[in-house]
């Protein structure tokens, strides 16, 4: 094979690989994802990734399972949530939160270890992960 | 207060450090020198390659032919590289360091 | 003493900005004088910047609450070890560490290119100028480390109990030596393509810092790894938290720029490659500093509020536009010198690695940015989590493995076809020999991927000692030495190759632990009163006492209230005792009651390891104190004015009252194989670039030579 066809296949072979890997990426990050929702935005029937803050006085711990509310970061709709697993560190009235999981029955269920807690303070660093 | 002192402070000595070699000015830099520096590492490189290859061939990587191939590229390209040498070297009066 | 510290930046700013002007005048009109002062200011703008930094950290040790800085990271009763690295754990300090490291980085770099690299050295002096002065101009316009207050306070707010860790503290020096290292290459490759120099030179002169950058931030994300491990209740050592992904991906791409500048020093081949590469590593440096900061993405490590955050992107939209200018611009000058003689050569098959490895960071970089992605086209903000980014890196992480051992087998230019069969032989039956063990004697099959893993684990590293012995065999025929002393031979005179080799190794056992830890582990969560046991992959745990101290705790964190449990684990007759815990502190939230307040601050989690050679025992607890509650709200309403002293008793008579009824408490219990290779991997990677960036001997010895004839040949025109 002379060196300028050797080159074109090599091209072709490149390109074709950076086409299947974006193919890849899209289809399944599209199909894979949850989307990010308030309290006010969610429906049965999906499941989404619950954004807000935690409502004051609504923890209570009921045996393996953690119970608490979350309510728009802007606004007063809140939904309760039955939660099992690790609970992060920072995790405590009016501290945002993200929790993975379905409407059933008026009650958000959420996956086992989703629940994610930011960090409080402007200028603190802070690490927790589920 | 505290603040302004420390800016004037601070900028006259910096100052004072950034004109040094502005003054110092007129002294004959030899850029030759620096390009025989480049060149002389080049040369350990090309010469590291000649090795590796010989190592390579040695732990069966490359057949005689293949070897006696790569070899001779690259001595050819370190013989390019002891030419530009020999040229600047020529050039630059070394003191009795290397003639 | 804020003042000085205050001075001290204005005056670096304004020094970074006359070391870009003269370096750049002196360039274009090629008066060396003006390019020797424009260093000479760089070298200024680091001591500036050393000055500053010690202003601010002695006022961390004397804990001077006239600093806003202290007031917020620090308090009195904080541990010195952790008032020194407070400095960094802040917004305002990180960007003072990140200018400080830079200009010190900058001035070695300079120094030592003082005599060589005359075209390119002023230009890349400017660049690196101008990054300095980006980061002082961010300083002392928004985020200024010496802001005071008026009225200094009493105590600080004290460092938050979760960055109470060696490793966390280590973490940001370690991150910034490695975003700070990567900006020596660019400098110099933006130097070389204004110079219109593109040749390798630019290259041989950064090509160590790039290493130790690459070494650095390697060793960051490895600590930052371990902490996620051994100080968070989850158990785990990645989540593909997009900050996480933010400090590995400048590590991928300049893992691949180490890779594909060789080719270039070798054949003078992919020069665009090259400095595209190091422009990309040094943009996603920057972006990894800015994802922290800016609060954009979902993130629960973000450092906060976007008071920064317009500022970073319009800087790195200045990097990528002025890279891609330049690189556009020069196009015809970085032409290749040489063509691929043959696919089955090194230089292929490095070409096939950087493929994988800038592959593996658009990836990652796809599903970090996400939700941004999916807000434009689609107008909800959507994620993707852990298994996702698994799902696509696995494939691509074994490609990757694979290179690895075939990377060393090969030659340079090309390779005898016959020849192949003969050096992968032994590789080969060595892989399927594991292959066969790992069938018979383990349930390894469970998981494809991790034994397909594991198999090339045991081909990267057959590969890896078959060249050692056959390099040393080879030197034997050549010299006649004898075995250790033709081994050190082999590798003292080509330390570059088999400090490669052994960071090849090094990621292979890494690999090795990731993917016995993440396919084979075992973990139960469980709620236990004292006395109840349960199993977990053959440990028999008994959960023997509660615990509750008061004051001084192990971790030395200074944590004033611990709750935890002794609990016996059991198996084949072996037997050891964890003592997981959790330490809560006090806040100064002036809502709450005084007892109350001890308890409602920051709660972290104290976890016990039994670290191991093949497995490791982790647990976690997490006490349930809420049957405290009546008490402690009823000695709030009692000793609301308490003293100290009183306060400490009330605390002790609680204690005592969780350890002789204590509610069932939740535990996490987590048996993992191999966990503990995965930093023993990481330790050899790091020696492995240890022995590829020490110098040569004749490196050093020309060095020494050259600098006496430079300075004949300067005696000698001077008289």
């Amino acid at each position: 094979m002379d060196p300028s066809r050797k080159r074109k296949v090599r091209l072709v072979v490149a390109l074709t690989a950076a086409v299947l890997l974006a193919t890849a990426l899209i289809y399944t990050s599209f199909s894979a994802s949850t989307e990010a929702s308030k309290p006010s935005e969610i429906k049965p029937g999906r499941s989404y990734e619950l954004t807000g803050k935690v409502v004051n006085g609504s923890i209570r711990h009921d045996g393996d399972d953690l119970r608490f509310r979350v309510r728009d970061r802007d606004g007063t709709t809140s939904v309760p949530v039955s939660y099992t697993g690790v609970v992060p560190d920072p995790f405590r009235d009016g501290r945002e939160v993200i929790v993975s999981g379905e409407l059933e029955h008026g009650t958000f269920v959420a996956e086992r270890d989703s629940l994610v807690t930011k960090c409080p303070s402007k200028f603190t660093k802070d690490e927790q992960s589920s | 207060m505290e603040y302004v002192l420390a800016l004037v402070v601070l900028a006259l000595l910096v100052a004072a450090v950034l004109s040094v070699p502005l003054r110092r000015r007129g002294q004959e830099e030899h850029l030759e020198e620096t390009r025989l520096a480049e060149l002389r590492a080049a040369k350990e490189a090309k010469y590291r390659e000649i090795r590796d290859a010989e190592l390579d061939h040695q732990m069966g990587k490359l057949s005689r032919d293949d070897w006696r191939a790569v070899d001779r590229d690259l001595r050819n390209e370190a013989i390019d590289i002891l030419r530009e040498l020999d040229r600047l070297e020529g050039k630059v009066p070394q003191g009795g360091m290397d003639r | 003493m804020a003042g000085v510290g205050s001075a001290c930046l204005f005056i670096a700013l304004l020094t970074a900005l006359y070391a870009i002007a003269a370096s750049v005048y002196g360039a274009r009109s090629g008066r060396r004088e003006w390019v020797t002062s424009g260093r000479r200011a760089i070298y200024c703008v680091a001591g500036l910047c050393v000055i500053a930094f010690g202003v601010l950290e002695s006022a961390f040790l004397r804990s001077d609450f006239s600093f806003a800085l202290v007031a917020e990271g620090s308090s009195i009763e904080t541990p010195t070890f952790y008032k020194v690295t407070a400095l960094w754990a802040t917004q305002d300090g990180s960007l003072l560490l990140w200018v400080t490291l830079l200009s010190l980085f900058s001035t070695t770099v300079l120094f030592l290119t003082r005599r060589s690299l005359r075209d390119i050295a002023p230009w890349a002096t400017a660049v690196l100028g101008g990054v300095a002065a980006f980061f002082l101009l961010l300083m002392i316009g928004w985020e200024n480390p010496f802001d005071t207050l008026a009225t200094p306070p009493a105590d600080g707010v004290g460092l938050n109990p979760l960055l109470r860790h060696p490793a966390m503290m280590i973490h940001p020096p370690m991150l910034y030596t490695g975003y700070v290292g990567f900006s020596v290459p660019f400098a110099f490759a933006i130097g070389a393509l204004v110079a219109r120099r593109p040749g390798a030179d630019w290259i041989r002169a950064t090509r160590r810092f790039a290493l130790i950058a690459w070494t650095f931030l390697g060793t960051g994300i490895m600590l930052g790894a371990l902490w996620s491990y051994t100080e968070l209740g989850w158990g785990g050592y990645w989540a593909w938290d997009p900050v996480e992904n933010a400090s590995l991906m400048p590590w991928l791409v300049g893992t691949a720029f180490l890779h594909s500048i060789m080719v270039q020093e070798k054949r003078g081949m992919l020069k665009v490659w090259n400095v595209s590469l190091i422009c990309a590593t040094f943009t996603l440096a920057l972006l990894g500093t800015f994802l922290v900061r800016s609060g954009i993405l979902d993130s629960i490590h973000a450092f906060g509020a976007s008071t920064i955050g317009v500022q970073f992107l319009v800087f790195i939209g200045l990097v990528v536009a002025l890279s891609a200018g330049l690189i556009i611009s020069r196009l015809p000058l970085l032409r290749s010198e040489a063509k691929l003689d043959s696919l089955l050569s090194r230089e292929a098959f490095f070409l096939l690695n950087n493929l994988v490895l800038v592959g593996l960071c658009l990836v990652i970089m796809w599903g970090t940015f996400f939700p941004l992605i999916s807000e434009a086209l689609t107008g909800t903000k959507a994620s993707v989590g852990p298994p996702w980014f698994d799902r696509l890196v696995t494939p691509l992480a074994l490609v990757l493995v694979l290179l690895t051992g075939i990377g060393p087998v090969l030659a340079w230019r090309r390779f005898t076809p016959a020849a192949l069969w003969r050096v992968l032989a032994v590789p080969i039956a060595a892989t399927g020999a594991a292959l066969v063990l790992l069938l018979a004697f383990t349930d390894a099959a469970d998981s494809w991927t991790s034994l397909l893993m594991f198999c090339l684990v045991a081909f990267v590293l057959t590969v890896v000692s078959q060249e050692l012995w056959r390099g040393t065999a080879a030197r034997r025929t050549m010299t006649g030495e004898s075995w250790p002393r033709a081994l050190g031979r082999l590798t003292g005179r080509n330390r570059r190759r088999y400090g490669g080799y052994l960071v090849h190794a090094g990621i292979a056992v890494l690999f090795l632990g990731v993917a016995a830890s993440s396919a084979f582990v075992d973990q139960r969560d469980v709620r236990l009163r004292p006395g109840d046991s349960f199993e977990v992959n053959g440990y028999q745990v008994t959960y023997r006492e509660p615990t509750a101290k008061l004051g001084g705790d192990s971790g030395g964190t200074g944590a004033p209230i611990s709750f935890g449990a002794v609990l016996d684990v059991r198996k084949d007759g072996k037997h050891f005792v964890l003592r997981p815990s959790r330490n809560y502190y006090s806040t100064a939230d002036p809502s709450l009651g005084t007892i109350s307040r001890l308890f409602e601050g920051e709660a972290t989690s104290e976890v016990d390891v039994r670290w191991g050679l093949t497995r490791n025992f982790w647990m976690a607890i997490r006490p349930d104190i809420g049957s405290l509650d009546k008490p402690i709200r009823e000695a709030d309403a009692k000793f609301a004015n308490a003293s100290g002293d009183v306060q400490a008793l009330i605390v002790a008579a609680l204690a005592e009252r969780y350890r002789r009824d204590p509610p069932p408490a939740a535990f996490r219990a987590i048996s993992s194989p191999f966990v503990v290779w995965i930093w023993i991997g990481g330790g050899i990677v790091v020696l492995g670039a240890l022995v590829a960036a020490w110098p040569s001997p004749e490196a050093r010895l020309r060095r020494v030579r050259s600098l006496y004839s430079a300075r004949l040949g300067q005696e000698l025109s001077r008289a």
